[in-house]
């Protein structure tokens, strides 16, 4: 993987007429994994998106070198069809061709025909995590990744994680779980609250 | 790429398409048809002398039915979120969209105008200008569709307001389609042609300014 990278300074985040959090600052580079913990509220999610550049901060400099790949709450795949084709229109976008391999991975092989409005909010997840790893992101941005799964599937995200920082990519996870990193570092947004 | 996102878009909103409701514009229009002579009652000359313009506000309160479908449900899914961290722009993706709109009720449209003409017992050349000013019209209604479509995918009530935002930027639209018929000529249609062309141009840029601000909302 090339050298990559995605730093912040002094980020602050507003929402309507309240600032949410100042003075945010965060360097990770290849095989980094961060931990963002934080009350609900207190803008984990908000920061995941100026960290993907999808939200301008109020104040402060995002950046990046490397693809961004997002797993939020939101799946992206299209509820009237099958899990499969919905896969397939992002894997047609990232010209991805392991699909099955990682379907198989994530235990949603036999769901690949189930209609994506038929599958539980953990199956929606492994989905989307699928779709993450078709992507072949630098840079992974989990927002919430564990809400909805099953134990297995905590041990499968966080397996996943540890594999995909020992080949060089950057992991920043946002959550108010606990979840188990390789060279773990936190930041805790609770001391950036404004 | 614009390939995929159209194959998409087209899986989505072409008649028989998976979000269902695709063939409520074209029923919509006839229905309009339809009923215009019962409400007017059987007097020929009468329809045939208003009928090419009943046509058009029915096709233009047509294109106001599909709006709620065509930006919405993919700002809720988060689908233009992981197409900018593609590299893909709203810009793009929303052209593709009025393409994909422009065909799923346009060509349908002119299609339907035909049984329509017949209903109200139009005359072949007022056929005629009927489908060529809708040829030169619908592109420019599809353009405003989805930039109103984008504008408010992200208000509670937005279908509602959308058909009302819809009517008056359709307005000149309607007033060069449909004022050629009266004086039969196509120096009209030439005007609505130019203005869905504008509205094409400006319409993609727009729409993507109107998803990115939806994202920070």
């Amino acid at each position: 993987m090339q050298a990559c990278s995605l730093s912040a300074t002094d980020i602050a985040c507003r929402r309507g007429d309240r600032v949410l959090f100042r003075g945010v600052s965060l360097h990770t580079t290849n095989g980094d994994a961060l931990h963002i913990k934080g009350a609900n509220g207190i803008g984990k999610s908000s920061l995941m998106r100026i960290l993907a550049g999808l939200l301008a901060p109020f104040s402060g400099d995002v950046i990046r070198t490397g693809s961004v790949g997002l797993v939020d709450e939101r799946p992206a795949l299209d509820t009237q069809l099958p899990l499969g084709k919905a896969l397939s229109f992002w894997t047609g976008l990232d010209s991805a061709s392991t699909k099955t391999a990682h379907a198989d991975r994530l235990g949603i092989a036999e769901l690949l025909d189930v209609p994506v409005r038929y599958l539980s909010t953990g199956q929606k997840k492994r989905a989307a995590m699928a779709r993450l790893l078709n992507q072949n992101a630098d840079i992974w941005l989990l927002d919430e990744p564990l809400n909805g799964l099953d134990t297995g599937g905590v041990q499968l995200v966080e397996t996943l994680i540890a594999e995909y920082c020992a080949t060089g990519g950057i992991a920043i996870i946002a959550s108010h779980q606990p979840i188990t990193l390789p060279a773990p570092a936190t930041l805790d947004l609770r001391g950036f609250a404004a | 790429m614009i390939w995929q996102l159209l194959k998409r878009d087209l899986s989505m909103l072409l008649p028989g398409g998976r979000q269902g409701g695709t063939m409520l514009p074209v029923l919509f229009f006839l229905a309009v048809a339809m009923l215009y002579p019962f409400a007017v009652g059987p007097d020929a000359p009468l329809l045939a002398r208003t009928g090419g313009g009943v046509i058009w506000v029915a096709a233009l309160l047509a294109a106001i039915l599909p709006l709620d479908r065509l930006i919405a449900p993919d700002l809720d899914l988060g689908v233009f979120d992981q197409l900018a961290l593609r590299g893909i722009s709203e810009d793009m993706v929303v052209a593709v969209r009025i393409i994909a709109h422009w065909l799923s009720f346009g060509p349908l449209l002119l299609v339907a105008t035909l049984p329509a003409a017949a209903l109200l017992g139009l005359e072949g050349d007022t056929v005629k200008l009927v489908l060529l000013g809708l040829l030169a019209g619908t592109p420019g209604l599809a353009a405003i569709g989805v930039m109103i479509a984008a504008l408010t995918a992200g208000l509670r009530g937005g279908a509602a307001l959308s058909g009302l935002m819809l009517i008056p930027l359709a307005v000149p639209i309607l007033i060069f389609g449909a004022g050629s018929l009266a004086r039969g000529e196509m120096s009209g249609i030439a005007l609505c042609g130019a203005i869905s062309l504008l509205l094409l141009a400006a319409g993609p840029f727009a729409g993507g300014a109107a998803i990115r601000a939806a994202r920070e909302g």
